[in-house]
């Protein structure tokens, strides 16, 4: 087989297949990951003692625990709790788990950034904690929130390369298939660099393109 | 009870040549982008447009690799191509190393710029030549604004580190693997594993909380303000 076969029949098709099943691990995986973090980070604000305190658990746990270990447990460790995840569906709840824990941080500070007063006045004006912090409080947080969450989302996509080692058969497994059967690691792992860097400069592009639409104009906050 | 004692002091005792060795590999790697960081810095704020260029892509392909893929292009491409060794150790911290000096770089240029431009300018007048005013003017105190981003670095190390599992570093990771495929314990040992990282985690941050407080200047810092 030639150079140029090599690439055109071989090595992008083998890549295309599991970009396919990357951006199904990012697809599924991100929203959920914000709405975990959303969850978490509102507990750790506004919750009592013990939901504060879970939620800092979760935090300290999730973030100090590598993600790849993450994946071992619930891949490999689950099973003997009578538990069997297939390997696609542990990737993806353990990208969730992991992604909320970072996320939380950040909406947590933005939370903490909106004024106090703005809580008093919300409920002076009949409204609930719950209904402040939904109506007022949140709108304003989450697009505070929107740098270091896209940022965590840009790391969802490099990350979401552990799948393979729990046998998961995406971008970077797939390359590592074609490099090991025809021996052509370096062009295997350089083109699927090259896969990475396009989707995470688009992802990059697309989430200034957000943070733009979402603003509120004249509210910029600068 | 003293079984469950037994099961873990066994456990940790067989983990321990990993946890030194995800130790080192962390320190090694977080000295390497230290050493890289400052001067691509320097030279990304200070330099002429084509070095500055040069840098800028260094970093984007750096930072928008994964980890694994750096791996695996390292350990089966590049390292063997080169000729170099085929030692997983040396490789990993290879790769940590010049993925944290990216990263690495970007805080501390956030640093330099966040000093006054006056200073340059002060420093100049002076008689300083722009070299001298970097040295003895700007980073003495870039690096100290840098620390609390840059000590951000070790729990990201720390946890990268786990990655290097993948091409055979005896690590933390790979250690318990190894146990848990001799014992048929994985919750287990997999949940010590977790408590080693995230202490690990912990007791390293106390560290660099204590090294902000010893080098920041009396009187000139967030207090100060």
């Amino acid at each position: 087989m030639t150079d140029a076969a090599f690439f055109t029949e071989v090595l992008i098709p083998a890549l295309l297949k599991g970009g396919v099943v990357s951006l199904q691990l990012i697809a599924l995986a991100a929203p959920f990951g914000l709405l975990a973090g959303i969850a978490i980070a509102i507990g750790r604000t506004y919750g009592g003692r013990v939901v504060s305190g879970l939620c800092h658990g979760y935090i300290i746990f999730f973030k100090g625990c590598p993600l790849l270990l993450l994946l071992f447990i619930l891949y490999f460790g689950l099973p003997s709790l009578g538990i069997t995840l297939p390997a696609f569906v542990a990737a993806v709840i353990g990208f969730i788990l992991c992604n909320g824990a970072y996320n939380s941080e950040y909406i947590r500070g933005a939370l903490l950034s909106v004024k106090e007063g703005q809580m008093i006045a919300a409920q002076a004006l009949g409204m609930s904690r719950w209904q402040a912090i939904r109506h007022i409080i949140l709108p304003q947080a989450l697009r505070r929130a929107i740098p270091g969450v896209s940022n965590e989302f840009i790391y969802l996509i490099k990350y979401s390369s552990l799948a393979y080692l729990i046998t998961v058969t995406e971008l970077t497994g797939a390359a590592k298939i074609v490099a090991a059967k025809y021996f052509a690691y370096f062009e295997a792992f350089a083109l699927v660099g090259i896969f990475y860097l396009i989707l995470v400069s688009i992802a990059t592009v697309a989430v200034g393109v957000l943070e733009k639409r979402l603003a509120i104009p004249g509210f910029s906050g600068k | 009870m003293t079984d469950v004692s037994a099961f873990i002091v066994q456990t940790l005792l067989y983990l321990a040549p990993g946890i030194v060795v995800t130790l080192s590999l962390v320190i090694v790697s977080i000295l390497l982008g230290l050493l890289m960081g400052v001067p691509m810095a320097v030279g990304q704020v200070y330099g002429p447009k084509p070095l500055r260029a040069l840098i800028g892509v260094y970093v984007w392909i750096f930072r928008g690799l994964p980890n694994l893929v750096l791996l695996f292009l390292f350990f089966f491409g590049i390292f063997p191509i080169l000729g170099i060794t085929d030692d997983p150790f040396v490789v990993a911290a290879t790769v940590l190393g010049l993925r944290s000096g990216a990263y690495q770089s970007q805080i501390f240029r956030g640093a330099i710029q966040s000093i006054g431009e006056g200073q340059m300018t002060a420093a100049r007048s002076l008689g300083m030549s722009t070299p001298q005013a970097i040295r003895h003017i700007i980073l003495p105190q870039a690096l100290r604004i840098a620390l609390p981003g840059w000590s951000n670095e070790y729990p990201i190390l720390l946890t990268d580190s786990a990655v290097c599992y993948a091409i055979g570093v005896a690590e933390i990771l790979a250690k318990s693997y190894q146990l848990v495929s001799r014992t048929a314990e994985p919750m287990a040992i997999f949940l010590i594993a977790a408590v080693i990282y995230i202490l690990l985690n912990y007791g390293g941050m106390r560290l660099f909380a204590q090294i902000e407080k010893k080098i920041s200047i009396p009187g000139f810092g967030k207090g100060a303000l």
